[in-house]
């Protein structure tokens, strides 16, 4: 076994020992203190990065939540108050449209009784002057066909008598 | 492969060829060797493939995300077996892991780069004991700094019944100095066995090729087929192995940060 034979040789084991220490000494110091830590703080930076990116975007999804949230009930009161504004001016214009109505209907219902009342007028001075003219008519027949002088106030009451029945 | 012609040595691979003597130090030589030859490529090429990683772009390209794959992977063992304190240990085992893997990938490489041929440095218990003595030693130092005497108390599990401690306590002792040792001995000693199974396997496939066409065909297949299967094993083993010395080097400082 040329490990445990080799050993007696004088350059040996001082060979392996020096050159041993030499490179794994480099090794260490370039490799081991130089470069390792430098990429484990690229490494660590890449993971802080990775996670404060991860926190803002969750903070941004959160905040999309809400501004949602709010537009949603924003947008609801606002179609309420529009549905309730639409509402009024249903009410206000049947409201309108009645007391118009109203108004007209008692304008109309005036203007009947008043009517009314002038044809009853009517009648009844019509109703009075055909008595009269009866009445007359009734005593000049009856003084015609007669010749008695009938009284204008007697004519007047048998003649009230035959038209009322 | 055999140095020496028609003779077959399986372990002749883990030989480290001396290149050239660089100084000497209280009459040690210090010598340029294939297996410093193999080290340093393993760090430059770990330092290449790390570099890959240094682009830092928020979002990373695949290079990018491979180097982030080992250090996610080192740095979430260590909080996991550790905790938040692990953070401060992690460049040490992640410098170990890695150093590891790409000496035990290397050492698969199956050509010769630059006429030199791959030797597992990680298959020699001179590497992966001073390995091991280094992540002891560091438990130790970080145990004592932080606890001072009172990291004995490792040696006293929780809630051991009082009489029964003069017997835990030595057995935990024992246990707890036998870590370096196993530590180091587990990879080098799995990296060896699969390099040597590797090789007596690629071996049958050349001798059978002198067998004739009746023997030397099915036993040439079937050691293929079975060198395949070895090669991607071993691959898992290089892997398996740099988690495993890994893993036990964190849980090891986490005995001496946390006690029991």
């Amino acid at each position: 076994m040329p490990q445990i034979n080799q050993l007696a040789e004088n350059w040996f084991f001082a060979s392996q020992l020096f050159w041993l220490a030499l490179i794994f000494g480099a090794v260490f110091v370039v490799i081991g203190l130089g470069m390792y830590p430098k990429i484990e703080a690229t490494v660590d930076a890449r993971d802080r990065k990775i996670a404060d990116d991860l926190a803002a975007a969750k903070a941004a999804h959160a905040s999309a939540d809400g501004l949602e949230e709010q537009y949603r009930q924003q947008s609801d009161l606002s179609r309420a108050a529009a549905q309730k504004a639409v509402q009024d001016a249903k009410d206000k214009a049947a409201r309108d449209a009645e007391k118009r109505l109203a108004k007209v209907d008692a304008e109309l219902a005036e203007k009947m009784t008043a009517a009314e009342a002038d044809v009853a007028a009517a009648r009844g001075s019509a109703m009075a002057e055909i008595e009269s003219v009866a009445a007359e008519a009734a005593s000049e027949l009856v003084a015609k066909l007669s010749g008695v002088k009938v009284a204008a106030a007697d004519a007047k009451q048998a003649v009230k008598a035959v038209l009322h029945g | 492969m055999s140095a020496e012609a028609g003779k077959f040595d399986p372990m002749h691979q883990f030989t480290v060829e001396p290149i050239a003597k660089l100084f000497a130090v209280e009459g040690r030589e210090v010598w340029l060797t294939t297996s410093a030859v193999w080290m340093a490529a393993a760090a430059v090429i770990l330092w290449l493939f790390m570099l890959g990683g240094m682009k830092r772009q928020l979002v990373p390209g695949r290079w990018q995300m491979a180097v982030e794959g080992f250090t996610g992977f080192v740095s979430s063992m260590m909080s996991t077996n550790i905790g938040p304190e692990g953070r401060k240990y992690t460049p040490y085992v992640f410098s170990l892991f890695m150093f590891i893997l790409f000496c035990n990938v290397l050492g698969m490489v199956p050509f010769a780069l630059a006429g030199l041929h791959p030797l597992t440095v990680t298959s020699h218990f001179t590497i992966t004991g001073i390995l091991a003595i280094l992540s002891f030693a560091i438990v130790l130092v970080v145990g004592f700094w932080r606890h001072g005497l009172h990291f004995f108390s490792l040696f006293v599990p929780h809630g051991t019944p009082w009489p029964m401690i003069p017997f835990i306590a030595p057995i935990e002792f024992v246990s707890f100095m036998v870590r370096p040792f196993s530590l180091g001995l587990r990879l080098f000693v799995a990296m060896t066995a699969g390099h040597v199974l590797l090789e007596v396997f690629a071996n049958f496939i050349v001798q059978s090729s002198g067998a004739g066409v009746a023997i030397g065909l099915p036993v040439g297949i079937a050691s293929l087929a079975l060198m395949i299967g070895i090669s991607a094993l071993e691959l898992l083993v290089a892997g398996i192995q740099a988690y495993v010395f890994a893993l036990l080097t964190s849980l090891y400082i986490n005995d001496a940060v946390n006690l029991h």
